[in-house]
């Protein structure tokens, strides 16, 4: 009963998830382009692009992307051959899991008349793959461990995946290590199939049990004389030995009914493998329901995506199904973190503690735009932030395994940022504060020469350059070098303050008038000013320092 | 002479025939280049954002350099200033050092100072030498005029980035004059291109290019030269966006100085990549003198 609704309730959920997540393809606009083109629009050119496809000569170029890249993963062998090895052994193992063992009513005993799980080969099997699996998660830590190239961190989704992988794997080998030694269960098999009534007889085949397939028995202790095991061996080979191997060829279980021997007895009285079988099947059951919206939906989405590009082109294809294409790199994506091991600017996350700096982080913040719902203040801001330090190297889009088109999506990015009035931080500081501080409001009353803000001056301490304001005499031959103020009819409209206006404002730490002025944005940074300073001021150094402190006010405040 | 190259985040995916160009003619001048891949940001986009965050986007460079006991080669102007302003501040402030390290120091690496940064014009100027240059050119330029341009973060602030006289520089000129083309005297020479603006305030980003074409203009130059990046593709977009918007044709190309003496010394004119550009540069081959050999002294 619990096992029958656990697993029509996972199976409705992986459904219903799987449709979902790929109703999505349809849905999700990531180019300009797609915004004229409906969703049924575009499932119905996926459907006749479908169809043309496989009945042309393209389904070679399809079959040949299917072997190559979807079941022997060439892009990663190509890579890395440790990796690639680790992958297809995670991967590779646990399919033949699920076919032979997890899905055994539906596919082994389907094929195979005599299937029995606890017989050979199947029993052999099962234990290999296992071992198949557990040798490629070996692999795919050792290389974590001992990378030392900077990589990102593994986040919650990785993690979330992992750990049900894990407790799949590790209920599985316990469960049937407590299933080889538990007497409860061999009791309950005699019951059922021997159909013995004489003591001396279900006395012998224990001994045999016990001497030769691991049980631990609270009756019957070795060493047994010869003529008991013979007489246990008949009646074992009349009753048992059609459906039973010996349990030492399922070689990973029987290595762990050997490390719980000891315990064996408390263990099968405190029904521990009954606990085993409900964690093993809830584990699974979870991880079915929870794969479509896990990092382990890539299984579908990534192959889905090789083939979907090496068919779709831009400019031959019909444009609704280059927005499906685009719209699938979102999730095709498996989270390997090349793009941001190779990122240009990833150095500087150290420095500035924002995910989305990270290619690999910032293409799930792209989903944030997909929705309906505007996301927050906080998070657009930190968006734009990451977003806005990329530097349009290209280096991520040509690392990409899959070939996810990524500097295709950060310009997508930065324009619906932008559509959202969040454009580059520059910019959008301008704007920003001179909303914060309008310096016609300062016209009007006079300056207090207390200071506004004492700790101001402490606070450019970025490098000792920046000090050095307070030699200022006043001359202001940085302003008239200056070809930005040069630029202007009356540039302190436009400017607000003028560079040497802003030197001043330091000197009486006028923080707000200082880090409000346009000046800060139009600035150049051709360092005629500092060049020209008969007194050392690092003019243009200490603006670049103030653009700091104003973008830093303003993430505070969005924070 | 071996160098480890700079190449930043734009000259390969939006400048490639600066780095061909640069290649060609640094190997047939016998400058061995080598390529770290690890190489990243130069830092110069993050002054504005945070200065720690660039200096350490520097110095993981230079510092990789350091390891293989190289000194720097850049190509671009931006990224020149940009590593010399940080190795200027980490010398200046030894806190900002420690700090620095300690992060590089998880992976391994160590800015210690030893790095030599030069950009290519330097070098082909200081290491190279116009003597050696003027011995390589195959058919020197005759009746070519070209206007310098010399880009604002490899001259300013002088005392960090020492790339040549900051108020009478003649290291670009000279290298020019090398290739047998004349090199023009235009009062603007030694102002900003405006790109540092660009996507900022467009306005004046364009006004500050358009400023420095009729400069250029009427000085009578025939071509400006560049040896920057963000120069180059300044005047070679803004320029093609002046003219197709209806505006001014100044009729004044950019052409990047590897380009320039790449041509003369009978380099491969794909490899040159002429045509990479948006206004036609290619125009530069009819004042080859038509008589090969010809050495100017």
């Amino acid at each position: 009963m619990f096992y029958t609704v656990a697993w029509h309730t996972s199976l409705g959920i992986f459904v219903v998830g799987l449709l979902y997540k790929t109703t999505n393809w349809f849905r999700h606009k990531v180019g300009p382009d797609a915004d004229g083109i409906s969703t049924s629009r575009r499932i119905s050119a996926a459907a006749r692009g479908i169809v043309a496809t496989v009945f042309s000569a393209k389904i070679g170029t399809l079959l040949k992307i299917f072997l190559m890249d979807v079941l022997l993963q060439r892009w990663l062998m190509k890579k890395d051959v440790l990796r690639w090895l680790a992958h297809i052994c995670i991967y590779g193992g646990f399919m033949l899991l699920l076919l032979m063992h997890g899905l055994d009513k539906l596919v082994t005993a389907a094929l195979f008349d005599n299937y029995y799980s606890t017989l050979n080969p199947f029993m052999f099997l099962r234990d290999l793959f296992g071992l198949v699996v557990i040798v490629g998660i070996g692999i795919s830590l050792y290389r974590r461990l001992m990378s030392k190239a900077p990589r990102p961190k593994s986040t919650g989704v990785d993690y979330y995946a992992i750990i049900i992988l894990a407790v799949i794997m590790i209920s599985g080998v316990l469960l049937e290590g407590t299933k080889i030694v538990s007497h409860s269960r061999y009791q309950e098999m005699v019951d059922e199939y021997a159909g013995l009534d004489d003591p001396e007889e279900l006395g012998a085949l224990e001994a045999y049990w016990v001497d030769k397939f691991g049980v631990v028995s609270p009756n019957v202790k070795k060493p047994f004389d010869n003529q008991t095991l013979k007489e246990g061996k008949l009646l074992h080979e009349m009753s048992c030995a059609d459906c039973h191997s010996r349990p030492q060829w399922g070689f990973i279980g029987y290595g762990a009914a050997t490390v719980i021997r000891p315990v064996a007895l408390s263990l099968d009285r405190a029904d521990v493998q009954n606990l085993l079988w409900y964690l093993h099947f809830l584990a699974c059951f979870l991880g079915l329901a929870y794969l479509p919206f896990s990092k382990f939906f890539h299984i579908f989405s990534t192959p889905a995506f090789l083939l979907v590009n090496a068919v779709v082109k831009e400019g031959e294809s019909d444009p609704a199904n280059v927005a499906t294409r685009d719209a699938m790199q979102l999730d095709a994506c498996t989270h390997c973190g090349d793009c941001t091991i190779r990122c240009s600017v990833a150095v500087a996350f150290n420095e500035i503690p924002n995910p989305n700096i990270l290619p690999s982080e910032k293409l799930a913040a792209f989903k944030a735009f997909l929705g309906g719902k505007k996301p927050s203040a906080k998070r657009l801001t930190k968006i734009q932030e990451g977003s806005h330090i990329c530097t349009d190297c290209h280096r991520c889009t040509d690392v990409c395994p899959i070939g996810i088109n990524l500097e295709f999506l950060w310009s997508n990015l930065n324009r619906k940022l932008a559509q959202l009035g969040y454009p580059k931080p520059e910019a959008w500081a301008r704007e920003a504060m001179g909303g914060d501080f309008n310096l016609t409001n300062f016209k009007e009353e006079p300056l207090s020469l207390t200071p506004v803000d004492k700790e101001f001056a402490g606070e450019l301490t970025g490098s000792a350059q920046a000090s050095t304001f307070s030699v200022c005499f006043g001359c202001q031959t940085c302003t008239n070098v200056c070809p930005v103020v040069e630029s202007y009819e009356n540039p302190k409209e436009v400017l607000g303050l003028l560079p040497h206006e802003i030197m001043h404002c330091l000197a009486l730490k006028q923080k707000e008038l200082a880090i409000g002025s346009n000046m800060l944005w139009d600035c150049v940074t051709c360092y005629m000013c500092q060049e020209r300073c008969p007194q050392g001021v690092r003019v243009t150094d200490v603006l670049y320092e103030l653009k700091n402190l104003a973008l830093k006010h303003l993430k505070k405040k969005a924070a | 002479m071996k160098f480890a190259i700079f190449l930043g985040c734009n000259i390969p995916i939006r400048l490639k025939q600066y780095e061909t160009a640069s290649r060609a003619v640094l190997e047939a001048l016998g400058v061995r280049l080598v390529d770290i891949r690890e190489f990243n940001c130069c830092g110069y986009p993050l002054r504005n954002i945070d200065l720690k965050a660039f200096v350490l986007s520097s110095a993981r460079n230079l510092a990789l350099a350091e390891k293989e006991n190289l000194n720097m080669l850049v190509l671009c102007k931006c990224g020149y200033g940009a590593f010399r302003m940080a190795e200027h501040l980490m010398k200046e402030n030894a806190k900002l050092r420690e700090e620095v390290n300690a992060i590089l120091g998880k992976e391994g690496l160590r800015y210690e100072g030893d790095t030599q940064i030069k950009h290519l014009l330097s070098v082909l100027f200081n290491d190279v030498g116009t003597k050696t240059i003027r011995e390589r050119i195959a058919r020197p330029y005759e009746n070519l005029r070209i206007a310098t341009h010399y880009g604002c973060h490899a001259l300013r602030p002088s005392g960090v980035v020492g790339f040549d006289d900051p108020v009478a520089p003649t290291i670009f000129d000279q290298l020019v004059e090398a290739t047998g083309a004349e090199s023009s005297e235009w009062s603007m020479k030694l102002e900003c291109c405006g790109a540092p603006l660009l996507g900022t305030n467009d306005e004046l980003s364009r006004k500050f290019t358009e400023k420095k074409l009729a400069d250029a203009k009427r000085a009578g130059a025939n071509y400006l030269a560049t040896g920057c990046p963000f120069c180059q593709i300044q005047f070679d977009t803004m320029q093609q966006a002046i003219e197709s918007e209806g505006g001014t044709n100044h009729h004044v190309p950019a052409i990047l100085y590897p380009q320039l003496l790449g041509l003369c010394m009978d380099i491969d004119k794909a490899i040159l990549g002429l045509h990479n550009t948006q206004i036609d540069i290619a125009g530069v081959e009819n004042f080859l003198a038509r008589e090969p050999g010809r050495k100017s002294t």
